[in-house]
């Protein structure tokens, strides 16, 4: 194998790289409580969210952003970073794509996503975050028919107050962790999602977050809530463009599903990564769970993550309702200097709960990526049952793999069984390949995609296919 | 004043016209035992682990070695061995036969080696185990006297096991000790050790003990760690292994008794063809806590490890397993593998168990285990429907889940006094030889 040839290859360009100019609402950089009444008043937010905000702060100063994870970066100064950004013009937003300022469609163009045509198309509602405001809503009107709210978070409390103030912060208190309680404090936007009793929403929701603005962050805080009977998916993904400096993101999901409701949340994240030197690529801090509050409830994540530089995430399930069930379906693919530490939670907290996980990783270039999870079984989840499956393939030996897999099991009932493997792509697969004529290239994508099978074939249609695609483009020529 | 203060208290009465290079290493020990202090749960490597009993505990350092022969032969087993017993960590030449050793093989007591050549014994002590590892070896260091120094040299076979015992005695006031085992394996040696470590009934001691266990090229070392103290007994114990090219370590971790015992395995294979193999077996039950930490550092292309611990759990019993395999940078053809299995008796029962893998080389092949569970029902109503009873089923089905551990064992002796205690712990205090007898009309049938 020519390796010159392979790192040429290795070191493709960011294809969904560039900047859209559009002129920002920014706050000067720095975090105090002046910043965050800023947002509070900005969104226009009653006096108890902005409370609720500076208690989240409170908090926040007291804590320690936590080291324990396998990763390494330089320290973020908190202070550095603006922690508002908004499109120009915010009251005067557009009601339909006509009205949409032509540079954010033609930056929706570049990126292949024709949002009317694909809307339309795949029957998706999109809402559409640009930095932090949302910007545009579809399918507003056929979600209200079927009584489904589905608005930016900024929307819904101003217009359900009482909602938003019964389930925020329920699942991931706002002193949960460091980055949860930056969070708190001050995020911008985000989705809200509610869907009422019986009630099976008619179409996938779906936003795409973007980050533009140099030197925001972006502080995202989504809630979905399906009451009882409620069914619901949700897909997520992230481009962004080329930077030079490291941009911070600290998102907060929340999930409550209600007697017998099911939430799938999907996500493809393809945050830029950083230049080979691991310049540039954002920092993904992101606390997401979802709470199985009602008996037979279902809350399964779905992840495919192949871009940011630094990726500390782990969806969690907390099965708290008898006979609940959670799962956590997960691709990671690391390349050039990424690290990525992610995993997931299941607490069994509930008689007859189970939960799955499988969680495939591949590592290649320099790049570092680590599975951390936790199974935790209470005294009264009897007949709990978990599988986890977490596999690595390793691309090349300049890379790492790491398993760090928690159980705590305390009931006698419950079933726990864990495997896990760590090996590269089989000389035997890529010659019986070759053999046929394929080359060496597909026989890699081929192999790969066999090995993330279980994981693709839990996406909804159209992203399991963005997703073999993402995966074939990151890993492009890393085989040597 | 800290608790690990109050621990060296006793450091400079004690300790006097020692070399200067000793007293240095114990000053050196102390510091940083005092700077690091007792571990808590916020430490990562302690997270299921409470120390606090060992640390709020005051403990006497022991001067006599008193122990009738009734009384020890009571508490050990009767092997032809080369044997070395302390008790509460003071050497008993009385109870000691290491008479007659053919020539090659230096077995001998921490103090009589360190007499003849304190800077040979004193060199290789620590070289695997500095202060640095835990607040337990640091303090170790501080405290240490009296200890196990086996040297092996080349080519030799030893032709019985060295066995090791440390006694633990019911004692009016808690005693500590905190003793420090070496085994130098000459190239292409061969040799067992047995660590045990038993005590009377009501002995409420700690022991902190620190070993050390060199293999040169070639070199064979089978480790037995007999865990048989009383409930009462706190043990922490850290055994550190070093591998050249082509050797092969055993060791046999094997849990029974103590109140709160932890141990930490950690092995350096450094060169090619180096091979661990781990072996591990735990019963708990009332409040007994055991916590068993390994480690495997692949740190040369070509060596291989395996790992099987098994644990049963009962009553309020809590086991930690927490198993870590790494692969160095540019190790390459690694085969690595690790199993962890348990099997929890009682709803108050509780196992954390987690088995790691940090790997920096492509071409390995790396897998790790781990259930938790019950026994197979199925496996107990096959056995009911040829007439067994459903107790006698249990207790056959849960033998048999430590039998794959045991069934390693090479020497009969320690395999059968393991088994023997495993069947009188189960429930139903089962009588080995019932079962047996059971086991052997099933299979004839």
């Amino acid at each position: 194998m020519a390796s010159q040839e392979m790192e040429q290859l290795v070191r493709r360009e960011y294809t969904q790289g560039f900047v859209t100019d559009i002129e920002s609402d920014t706050v000067p950089p720095g975090l105090d409580e002046d910043t965050i009444a800023f947002i509070s008043n900005k969104k226009g937010e009653p006096e108890w969210m902005l409370e609720w905000r500076l208690d989240a702060y409170h908090q926040w100063l007291k804590m320690k952003e936590p080291s324990w994870a396998h990763l390494d970066y330089p320290p973020i100064d908190y202070q550095a970073i603006s922690y508002y950004s908004a499109p120009k013009k915010p009251e005067d937003r557009p009601q339909s794509l006509d009205e949409v300022d032509p540079k954010l469609l033609e930056t929706y163009e570049k990126l292949g996503i024709p949002l009317h045509e694909r809307a339309a198309l795949a029957g998706v509602a999109v809402d559409a975050v640009f930095d932090s405001v949302s910007v545009t809503t579809t399918f507003k009107e056929k979600l209200a028919e079927a009584g489904v709210i589905f608005c930016s978070i900024s929307e819904a409390i101003r217009d359900y107050p009482e909602l938003v103030r019964q389930y925020l912060g329920s699942v991931v208190p706002k002193g949960d962790n460091y980055f949860a309680a930056l969070n708190s404090a001050v995020f911008t936007d985000g989705s809200f999602v509610y869907v009422p009793e019986g009630v099976e929403c008619p179409m996938e929701l779906s936003t795409y977050f973007r980050i533009n603005a140099a030197n925001t962050g972006q502080f995202e805080r989504t809630l979905i809530v399906c009451d009882k009977q409620a069914q619901v998916s949700y897909l997520e993904g992230c481009t962004a463009p080329q930077r030079d400096e490291n941009q911070l993101h600290a998102a907060v999901v929340e999930l409550v599903a209600l007697e017998d409701a099911y939430i799938k949340y999907s996500t493809v994240q393809n945050w830029y990564p950083g230049d080979e030197d691991g310049k540039g690529g954002i920092y993904n801090f992101v606390t997401k769970r979802g709470d199985c509050r009602g008996d037979r409830s279902k809350i399964s994540w779905t992840q495919v993550e192949t871009g940011s530089a630094i990726t500390w995430k782990y969806p969690s399930c907390v099965l708290r309702g008898k006979d609940s069930v959670g799962e956590f379906y997960s691709v990671a693919v690391t390349n050039g200097r990424q690290q990525a530490d992610t995993g997931t939670k299941m607490i069994h907290v509930g008689e007859g709960t189970r939960s799955t996980i499988v969680s495939k990783g591949i590592a290649a270039g320099n790049s570092d990526q680590a599975y951390r999870g936790l199974v935790k079984v209470g005294p009264r989840a009897k007949g709990a049952r978990n599988f986890t499956q977490c596999d690595s393939l390793l691309i090349g030996d300049r890379c790492g793999a790491h398993t760090f897999p928690y159980q705590e099991i305390g009931n006698s009932s419950a079933t726990v069984e864990h495997e896990a493997t760590t090996s590269k792509i089989g000389e035997d697969q890529l010659f019986y390949c070759q053999a046929r004529g394929i080359s060496e290239e597909d026989a890699v994508n081929m192999i790969v995609n066999g090995f993330c099978k279980d994981v693709f074939q839990e996406l909804p249609m159209e992203f399991a296919v963005e997703a073999e695609a993402l995966l074939n483009v990151t890993l492009e020529g890393a085989v040597g | 004043m800290s608790a690990a203060h109050a621990f060296l208290q006793r450091l400079g009465e004690r300790f006097s016209d020692e070399p200067t290079w000793v007293t240095a290493r114990r000053q050196a020990g102390a510091a940083r035992f005092e700077a690091l202090g007792f571990p808590t749960k916020r430490d990562e490597a302690w997270k299921y682990t409470d120390v606090r009993r060992i640390a709020e505990g005051e403990f006497a350092l022991t001067d006599d070695a008193e122990l009738s022969a009734s009384r020890f032969e009571a508490l050990s087993m009767p092997l032809d061995a080369y044997r070395l017993v302390f008790v509460d960590g003071v050497f008993s030449t009385a109870l000691s036969d290491v008479e007659a050793l053919p020539e090659g093989i230096s077995i001998e007591p921490l103090t009589t080696a360190m007499r003849t050549n304190h800077e040979a014994i004193g060199g290789a002590i620590g070289r695997l185990a500095g202060v640095d590892f835990s607040p337990f070896t640091a303090l170790n260091v501080a405290l240490s006297e009296e200890g196990a120094v086996v040297r092996i040299g080349q080519g030799v076979v030893v032709d019985k096991p060295i066995y090791v015992v440390f006694a633990s005695r019911a004692n009016e006031a808690p005693r500590m000790s905190h003793p420090r085992v070496l085994v130098m394996a000459g190239a292409r040696s061969q040799a067992t050790v047995i660590e045990h470590y038993a005590g009377e009934t009501g002995a409420a001691n700690f022991t902190n003990v620190v070993s050390e266990v060199m293999l040169e090229r070639g070199a064979i070392v089978d480790h037995y760690k007999l865990q048989e103290a009383s409930s009462e007994d706190l043990h922490v114990a850290s055994i550190h292994v070093e591998q050249a090219c082509d050797s092969r370590f055993t060791s046999f971790n094997l849990n029974l008794g103590g109140a709160l015992v932890r141990t930490d395995l950690v092995t350096d294979l450094n060169a090619q063809g180096a091979e661990a193999n781990y072996n591990g077996l735990f019963f708990v039950q009332g409040r007994q806590h055991v916590d068993n930490h390994t480690l495997v550092n692949h740190n040369a292309p070509q060596t291989f490890s395996n790992e099987n611990y098994k644990g049963i759990l009962n009553d309020r019993a809590r086991g930690v397993f927490n198993g870590k395999v790494i692969v160095k940078r540019d190790s390459q053809q690694i085969e690595a593998y690790q199993n962890n299995a348990n099997l929890l008796l009682s709803d108050r029962a509780e196992i954390d168990t987690k088995p790691e893998l940090e790997i920096y080389a492509d071409d390995v092949k790396c897998s790790h285990g781990t259930t938790t569970g019950q026994l197979d029902e199925e496996a107990v109503f096959a056995l009911r429907t040829r007439g067994i009873d459903e107790q006698m089923a249990r207790g056959l089905l849960t033998l048999a889940f430590a039998g794959e551990v045991m069934d390693q064992v090479r020497l009969p002796a320690i395999a059968e006094r393991v088994e023997r205690a495993v069947a009188g712990k189960l429930p139903e205090r089962f009588n080995l030889a019932d079962l047996v007898e059971v086991s052997d009309a099933l299979q004839e049938a």
